[in-house]
């Protein structure tokens, strides 16, 4: 599918699940999978790093 | 079948090799996405799909402490438990925890306004560490080693004013090897061990490039990891150590959603397997 910032094609791998992060190798942008089905993928934006983010 | 379930609000390395490893193991496991779940006053477990026990695993710390609040409130058994949560997740009330323990931890001071804690800064002496009280990964962890800097630091938490910049919290500088070692406790037995050495400057956060090297666990990091654990209120940890050079180890942070992506790769234990395990010893 295509990066829907640059348009670019993006590799998402078969084993990818919903909710990983996905990048667009073109512009960096950063997507997280919100759905999945089969070769069905929908991607949103995903969420920058927030200051309450890590262990 | 016992279910678990894993609830993220970011599918990492660490989420995906939980869940396999449940399923290796032969129980049945969900996903739940944080973000997109909802609960009510009248919200009951049956509504969900949590199963028996339930592995809290956001990445983001306030959403994560009240999805466990929620999931208490419907009974159901979270790994970790809120109250774990809200001290792991607040720094100055773990460092009085640790300290109220007896446990080994670096002096630190607490003020409530800007000039209090110049004060602090003005009395005690430099250098100090200065960091939030909550927030990870080494984001806004700064050495103070002069006044002109602590006036910088201070006046640039003025200008943003959030809710914790009004809290500082100043600890003194452990003088240590560049490294300090991160102790993943299951059930408070310490199970897995890494140095996290610096990759040049005063910072050993894995996220920051730290380069991460087994370390093995000597009887003094397993009886300190399980008094900290125990002091906390148990469950999964990351507890960190400095290597005091005239006191020997010091806790100096424990982690209530510990990452273990690189860890993984050299323990001599099963990590994600000792966590699914664990988690199902805690079905009511």
């Amino acid at each position: 599918m295509n990066c829907p910032e640059c348009d670019a094609n993006m590799n998402i791998p078969e084993d990818a699940s919903v909710g990983e992060i996905v990048s667009c190798g073109d512009c960096g942008a950063d997507y997280e999978i919100s759905k999945k089905e089969g070769s069905n993928i929908e991607l949103k934006e995903a969420e920058t790093v927030g200051e309450d983010w890590g262990e | 079948m016992q279910k678990i379930c894993i609830v993220f609000d970011r599918l990492r390395t660490e989420e995906k090799l939980l869940q396999e490893s449940a399923e290796e193991l032969g129980y049945e496991t969900s996903m739940i996405d944080a973000k997109i779940t909802s609960f009510d006053t009248d919200s009951k477990s049956t509504n969900f799909e949590f199963g028996d026990v339930v592995l809290e695993r956001c990445v983001s710390y306030y959403r994560g402490l009240h999805f466990t609040a929620c999931l208490e409130f419907m009974d159901i058994p979270v790994i970790n438990k809120f109250d774990v949560a809200n001290t792991c997740g607040n720094k100055m009330i773990t460092s009085m925890l640790l300290k109220k323990n007896n446990i080994p931890t670096p002096k630190t001071y607490f003020s409530f306004s800007a000039e209090t804690a110049l004060e602090n800064f003005e009395n005690v002496g430099y250098p100090l560490v200065i960091k939030p009280i909550i927030g990870s990964w080494g984001r806004n962890v700064m050495p103070i080693k002069d006044k002109d800097t602590a006036e910088a630091v201070i006046e640039n938490r003025q200008v943003t004013d959030g809710p914790q910049d009004r809290i500082y919290y100043l600890q003194e500088m452990i003088d240590r090897p560049p490294r300090d070692i991160r102790v993943i406790t299951v059930g408070d037995e310490a199970i897995s061990a890494m140095y996290r050495k610096s990759s040049g400057g005063f910072k050993t956060n894995i996220a920051l490039g730290a380069e991460p090297e087994l370390c093995e666990i000597t009887k003094e990091i397993e009886d300190l990891c399980e008094k900290t654990s125990k002091a906390v209120g148990g469950g999964i940890l990351g507890i960190d150590l400095m290597e005091d050079k005239k006191r020997g180890l010091v806790v100096h942070e424990v982690n209530n959603t510990v990452e273990f992506k690189g860890l993984v790769k050299v323990s001599k234990k099963n990590i994600p397997k000792e966590m699914i395990d664990y988690a199902i010893r805690n079905i009511k």
